[in-house]
């Protein structure tokens, strides 16, 4: 016979307690000059990934050479997105969820659904004039959005928009 | 019959617990034994008795799905898999020569010569991944060495040495012996006094003069000693000019601005350290595996659109992405596998926790390039085999195959390799864009070689496949703390798996363990139901 054992210690490891996490108002306000990646906030076992390098270059400072640079990856280079009914990138372009400009400030600043918040990853002033560039290229907002649209957006913390199909 | 008088072997021993306490006694006892304290795995499930004519319809074949797949079938279930797209295995994906690449706004021709391929997602397995190790072997996939660290592959810093790559050896020995020399300096002026006590100072700064390779002023100099360590000027030979001569070590500035220090931490994690393996032929050859297995029961070019469930049973609603044709599936469970990108777009009768657990796992990006070059000249010219080099570059690094050493005719070399911002980069662009841009970067590492005998290149950016989306799931420690639990709980008769659904992000193992976990407490559910 066997003694019965205590099941497993059901306490997280401690590293997780240690790891940085990308809280969404410390990130913003710390303004970060340095691009990292998102990915290095994932707390516990490091992923399959490439270490040092690729995720530390430089991102332009300029409205349509960010887009070109990050955005384009998904959203594509005439910002219609793509993909399957049911596994669609969305469209930016002629979206009318842009016509309120604190929508794209929340989405980019904390990520929805597949996509990745950029905070961290873009500076305030990159993510103010990629925003006003596809207000304005691509939709007929021309207003500008700045960094003080940022930091109040950030500062009312609101949550992220419930919608499956916001893009579309 | 066993001999009674015999002590119990440790297997005998661990089984015995493990038939009495399950899976979590067992892995305790196994912890306690120091035997399994680098791995969950304890085991294949073994499952059995599943009630007769019970089915579990299965979403997704990449690993998890068809882990699932192969151990409930065994159990007794009769399975049935639903997947998006016209191949199996998911992120576990070889291209070779032959092969389309079909990204959202882009497809690719491969032209890779025979033998030839890119491993476009996973490419490493560690040794304490137990997990795909087992599998491998019950299926019999070959391993062989994957050879992660070289220390004769560089590194290249845009702001190191004016923009010339170094090799890893060096700079990792002048990272040691400046270090150690200021550590030294510190002991010697009393600086630590207070932290050290007097015996730890005499013996570290031995230590620091052993390890570090200072000359008997406690400085870091040119010696013969250290060519040993960093390499020569001239290298030991035979005859009148056998002599070695030392080189100069770098300066400590330049040191520090190459970033080496961010390998040597890159190397020292747990997933990065060796024994590294890989499948011979390719990373897929871990899906066709688990496929060969579960192939009959696997409906292709099958996009599910919308996922329910009721006390009776299960229901997945489809489209054929060939014929257009709709149809339902139904099935007394459901093990969905589904990439959270693309499930949280699915209509999916889940609990208000769930789905928002589903809404709040963003995606990773990354992007892979390989490049057919029409010689190995990192090995016949830079005598470099395997490894990797990394530069601070949009591609991040450049990999050497592993496989073929020595051999004539043409390799394909890991051109990039991002995550991040340099990810998006190279996502963003066409995919000839992708290779122009990859040979331009690469060329800092083999400025020679790298254009003159490049033959074709295929990339493969995860964003823009359209069954996923992304690359992995991007977790942070707050998600974690409001949806893992979530989202990894069994409700009704749906219990997710894969990848997401781990503490392994972005590893195989993950999915595995994952799926292990999930259709150990079906059955337990399906059982007692
Ligand atoms: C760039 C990169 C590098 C990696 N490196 C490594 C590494 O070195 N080592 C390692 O071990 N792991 C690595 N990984 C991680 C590894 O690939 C994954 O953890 C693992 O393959 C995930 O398996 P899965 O079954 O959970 O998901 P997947 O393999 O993604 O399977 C999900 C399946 O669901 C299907 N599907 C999606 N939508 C639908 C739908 N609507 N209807 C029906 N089916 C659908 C998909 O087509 C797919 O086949 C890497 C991953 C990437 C992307």
């Amino acid at each position: 016979m066997t003694p019965a054992l205590p099941p497993p210690d059901p306490v997280e490891p401690k590293e997780y307690a240690m790891t940085r996490k990308p809280h969404f108002a410390a990130l913003a306000l710390a303004g970060m000059a340095l691009v990292t990646c998102a990915t290095q906030a994932t707390p516990g076992f490091a992923q399959d990934r490439p270490g040092p390098g690729g995720s530390t270059v430089e991102v332009s400072n300029q409205g349509q050479e960010v887009y070109e640079q990050i955005c384009q990856a998904c959203h594509m280079a005439d910002a219609k997105g793509g993909g399957e009914p049911g596994a669609m990138i969305p469209a930016l372009a002629g979206n009318k969820n842009l016509a309120d400009k604190d929508y794209p400030i929340i989405v980019v600043m904390k990520g929805r659904g597949g996509m990745p918040w950029f905070n961290g990853v873009l500076t305030k002033e990159q993510i103010a004039a990629v925003i006003t560039y596809v207000r304005g290229h691509f939709n007929a907002y021309p207003d500008p959005v700045t960094v003080a649209d940022i930091d109040r957006v950030v500062a009312a913390d609101p949550p992220v928009p419930e919608c499956n199909t916001c893009g579309h | 019959m066993s001999d009674v008088f015999t002590p119990p072997t440790r297997r005998a021993l661990l089984t015995m617990i493990g038939k009495a306490g399950g899976a979590a006694a067992l892995y305790q006892a196994m912890t306690v034994l120091a035997h399994a304290a680098d791995s969950q795995f304890t085991g294949p499930p073994r499952l059995s008795g599943a009630r007769p004519g019970s089915t579990v319809l299965v979403l997704g074949a990449g690993l998890a799905g068809m882990l699932a797949a192969y151990e409930l079938t065994k159990a007794g279930y009769k399975v049935q898999i639903l997947e998006f797209q016209g191949r199996a295995g998911g992120r576990n994906y070889t291209v070779r020569g032959g092969d389309t690449i079909t990204e959202i706004g882009s497809k690719q021709q491969v032209t890779f010569a025979q033998g030839n391929y890119l491993n476009p997602g996973p490419w490493r397995i560690p040794y304490h991944h137990r997990t795909v190790l087992h599998y491998c072997k019950e299926l019999g996939v070959q391993l062989e060495p994957f050879l992660q660290i070289n220390h004769n592959a560089l590194i290249h810093n845009r702001k190191a040495f004016g923009g010339k790559p170094q090799p890893y050896r060096e700079l990792m020995v002048d990272w040691k012996g400046h270090v150690s020399e200021l550590l030294g300096k510190s002991l010697n002026a009393g600086a630590l006094d207070t932290a050290v006590t007097a015996e730890d100072k005499t013996r570290l700064l031995e230590a620091m003069r052993e390890w570090g390779v200072l000359d008997k002023n406690m400085q870091y100099t040119k010696s013969f000693k250290l060519g040993e360590q960093r390499g020569w000027e001239r290298v030991p030979g035979g005859g009148v000019n056998g002599a070695p001569i030392p080189n100069d070590p770098f300066s400590l500035t330049e040191t520090i601005n190459s970033g080496v220090w961010q390998t040597l931490g890159f190397f020292a994690e747990h997933v990065m350290q060796t024994t590294m393996f890989q499948p011979k032929g390719g990373m897929d050859h871990i899906g066709k595996a688990f496929q060969a297995r579960v192939a009959k029961m696997i409906r292709f070019n099958t996009r599910v659109t919308k996922i329910a469930q009721d006390d009776k049973g299960v229901t997945a609603a489809w489209t054929d992405t060939k014929t257009g044709a709709t149809g339902e599936t139904h099935a007394d469970w459901m093990v969905c596998t589904i990439p959270a990108p693309v499930l949280n777009q699915i209509d999916f009768q889940a609990s208000a926790q769930k789905k928002a657990a589903i809404r709040a796992l963003p995606y990773g990006n990354s992007v892979k390039i390989g490049l057919e070059m029409k010689r190995r000249f990192w090995e016949t010219d830079h005598a470099i085999y395997g490894g990797i080099s990394f530069t601070d570059q949009a591609i991040s690094l450049i990999s050497y195959p592993s496989a073929g050493c020595f051999t004539d005719g043409p390799a394909v070399l890991l051109g990039a390799y991002p995550f991040g911002a340099g990810a998006y980069m190279l996502a963003g662009m066409t995919p000839e864009k992708r290779i122009q841009a990859a040979l331009d970067q690469g060329s800092v590492f083999h400025p020679a070689e790298y254009k003159a005998e490049f033959l074709s290149g295929a990339s493969v950016a995860w964003n823009r496949m359209p069954w996923i989306l992304g690359c992995c799931a991007n977790w942070t420690e707050e998600s974690r703390a409001a949806h893992y639990q979530n989202l990894v709980a069994m409700e009704g008769r749906i219990v997710l798996a894969g990848e997401h659904c781990s503490y392994y992000g972005c590893w195989q193992e993950g999915a595995l363990l994952s799926s292990i976990d999930a259709i150990t407490r079906l059955h337990q559910r399906a059982m007692a139901a």
